[in-house]
């Protein structure tokens, strides 16, 4: 079993302060992490590995000091670290972000690819279906337990809002995990002796074969205008009927709000 | 203050000091109030390789050496002496194998013991056998190719936690201190059992109970080293391992110290903050130092004897009794700083001060270290004046 877990590293956001006036956050001074959800996600690599056996790669996209999140990983056990960098990246919005990796993976090769439910930051959560698509291969998000996993398929239960759906999966599957899925372990000796030796595998633009019009600023359709808290408005009207009249209430209402 | 440790030894107290504030800090309260074994900080333990710190490289351990240890206990201690306690009487029980094992015994033992599958334990004391230790009365009769083993030990750590045992039993009355021998014992052999966990002032954590050996028999090959040297084996087991009570007794101090400071800088009274009264700066200045020359005594004594030292009963016991004696002052004295804040459960110090008591008992009470040390004056005085 061939495993890629996605992580990002982030500002520690416990101790993050916001600039008032651009609304962006003050990075200088705050010491990076690994996401916290992706520490979930490097966890539930390693159980799959321990049943399945193979192999657990991690990947972020990052600058040079992003492979400290790496070895952080390496020292929990992962097999392989690779950093995804190359200044054709900078300014990447999450489109470009999950293009760029999603290069990286095919140029890995992978039967399960792990992410956060979402990065802490960002917060998006856009990355990791956004991954799939690009890769068109099936995803599930919010991943609270791994039932089951073998060659070829996958069962897991995906978090609602009450309860849980009962998924299954083809293989290669892409899944996005939340903090109830497991307790990620702490690093262990060999580990940390280990990631100070370890090489960390570096892959530029040109080595996954990536388009340089889609990467970076230049590939980003997104651009950030302003970054705030939207107000909590909850205008909301509940559809019924058929499929049929669902779809055309639907699209009237669309249309009437100019969104289509 | 800087002790020079290697990248190394930086790593493994970073290491303990994540495991001891992440899944420590939380439950040590609990498991001090219900006296509950710390089966899931053991796992952790086990899982970052912490069991494996002093054992060789060839039976999948670090090879690291009694300072790497002290600095692991004393930051677990630094938590909680319950769980410290635990990790240390492992290494206590795992000594008479390491020190005296044949490669047969360590083939067999230690893997499992440096992956943490299994925790050790070490049984000497007895119901009439504690400072005394001749006085022992379990015995261990050959049989064909078994040693049949009747009597009782009292009081020991890990016990019915552990799945092995080092014990001292007498092969040979009539040969006085050199008819005792050491054995392993595994969990599970049969006429082998335990007593009642003992309901303890402090290190509630930790499991101890008797070990109650009714014709229990063992392979003949379960000796450690050879008939006779019973009391030679638990004697240099006791030399290494004290000094491993000493960095408990550093690590306990170092954590109550810490919370006399937070609390003396905060409470408020007479309109100042505790910790401007002079009185209370003179507690804590004689606190922190003394922390500091306890933990410089450990880590020489430990440099000492990693250096290959051939005789280190005198430093050993050194390094226990004056780290241990800090340990029962400092632990008192953060209770002092504290007032009746300190005195309640809602802070960590009550707990620390009736956790340390035990480091001046266990291993060898302070007056018999002393005895020791004083045993070790009158030989190099008696020398140098040959
Ligand atoms: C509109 C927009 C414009 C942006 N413009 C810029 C810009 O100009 N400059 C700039 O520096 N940033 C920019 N960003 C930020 C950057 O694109 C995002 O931080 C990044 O795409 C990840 O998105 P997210 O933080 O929301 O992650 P999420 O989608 O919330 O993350 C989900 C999961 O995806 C995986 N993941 C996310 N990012 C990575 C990564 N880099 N490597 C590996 N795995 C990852 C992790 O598993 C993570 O848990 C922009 C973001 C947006 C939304
Ligand atoms: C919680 C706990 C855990 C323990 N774990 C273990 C274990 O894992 N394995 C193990 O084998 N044992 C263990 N012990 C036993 C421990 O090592 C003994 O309790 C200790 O050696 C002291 O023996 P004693 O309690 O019988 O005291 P005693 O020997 O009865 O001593 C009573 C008092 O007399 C003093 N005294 C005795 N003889 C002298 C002397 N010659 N000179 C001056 N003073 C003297 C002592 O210092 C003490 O103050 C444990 C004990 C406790 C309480």
């Amino acid at each position: 079993m061939k495993i890629v877990v996605c992580v990002k590293q982030v500002p520690d956001t416990a101790e993050v302060r916001i600039n008032p006036e651009t609304n962006t956050l003050i990075r200088d001074g705050v010491e990076s992490i690994i996401n916290p959800y992706d520490m979930h996600a490097i966890e539930a690599g390693l159980q799959i590995r321990e049943k399945t056996g193979g192999k657990v790669t991690v990947l972020t996209m990052g600058p040079p000091q992003a492979e400290n999140a790496l070895r952080e990983a390496i020292s929990m056990g992962v097999d392989d670290a690779v950093l995804l960098t190359d200044r054709s990246f900078a300014g990447s919005d999450t489109w470009a972000t999950a293009y760029a990796l999603s290069k990286a993976i095919e140029h890995l090769g992978a039967d399960v690819i792990l992410c956060g439910k979402q990065a802490i930051d960002g917060d998006t959560a856009q990355v990791g279906p956004e991954i799939a698509e690009f890769l068109d291969i099936p995803h599930i998000a919010y991943i609270r337990k791994i039932e089951d996993v073998k060659e070829g398929r996958i069962v897991v239960q995906r978090l609602m809002d009450e309860g849980y759906d009962l998924m299954e999966s083809s293989l290669p599957v892409l899944l996005t995990v939340v903090r109830e899925l497991n307790v990620p372990r702490m690093p262990s000796l060999k580990g940390k002796m280990a990631a100070k030796k370890a090489g960390i595998k570096k892959l530029t633009a040109a080595d996954i074969g990536a388009e340089e019009s889609k990467l970076g600023l230049r590939g980003s359709p997104t651009q950030v205008r302003n970054i705030f808290a939207p107000e909590a408005k909850r205008d909301r009207k509940i559809i019924d009927g058929t499929n049929e009249e669902i779809i055309d209430a639907l699209v009237k209402e669309l249309t009437g709000l100019k969104c289509l | 203050m800087d002790y020079l440790l290697t990248e190394e030894q930086i790593m493994i107290r970073d290491l303990a000091r994540q495991i001891a504030e992440e899944k420590i800090v939380p439950v040590r309260a609990e498991l001090d109030e219900t006296g509950t074994f710390p089966h899931d900080i053991m796992k952790t333990l086990a899982q970052s390789d912490l069991f494996g710190l002093f054992i060789p490289e060839e039976y999948g351990g670090l090879g690291k050496g009694c300072l790497e240890l002290a600095i692991a206990v004393e930051e677990l201690s630094r938590a909680c002496l319950g769980v410290s306690t635990t990790y240390a009487a492992n290494a206590l029980g795992t000594y008479p194998l390491l020190l005296f094992g044949s490669d047969e015994q360590k083939k067999r033992y230690l893997p499992d013991i440096a992956a943490g599958k299994k925790l050790v334990a070490f049984g000497l004391t007895e119901a009439n056998a504690g400072s005394d230790a001749g006085g022992i009365q379990t015995t261990a009769r050959l049989e064909g190719n078994e040693y049949v083993i009747n009597g009782t030990k009292q009081w020991i750590t890990n016990g019915g936690e552990a799945g092995i045992y080092t014990i001292i039993g007498i092969t040979d009355r009539s040969k006085g201190p050199r008819g005792a021998s050491a054995f392993v014992v595994e969990k599970g052999t049969p006429g082998f059992s335990f007593g009642k966990k003992e309901n303890k002032m402090g290190i509630r954590a930790s499991a101890t109970t008797e070990l109650i050996f009714d014709n229990c028999r063992v392979p003949k090959e379960n000796i450690i080293g050879k008939e006779g040297m019973g009391f030679v084996v638990a004697m240099k087991t006791l030399d290494n391992s004290r000094t491993g009570v000493g960095s408990q007794g550093v690590g306990v101090a170092q954590g109550a110290f810490e919370e006399a400071v937070k609390f003396a800088r905060q409470r408020v009274q007479f309109g100042h903050p505790v910790i401007t009264f002079q009185a209370v700066q003179h507690m804590l200045a004689d606190m922190g130092t003394s922390i500091e020359a306890a933990r410089a005594l450990v880590y020489a004594v430990s440099r000492f004897i990693d250096a290959g030292a051939k005789d280190v009963s005198k430093e050993s016991a050194m390094a226990k009794v004056f780290a241990t004696d800090v340990a029962m002052r400092v632990t008192t004295d953060a209770v002092q700083v504290m007032g009746g804040s300190g005195y309640m459960k809602e802070y960590p110090v009550e707990k620390m001060m009736r956790d340390a008591k035990i480091l001046q008992i266990y291993e060898g009470t302070n007056q018999i270290q002393r005895n020791v040390i004083g045993q070790a004056l009158i030989k190099e005085a008696a020398k140098a004046n040959k």
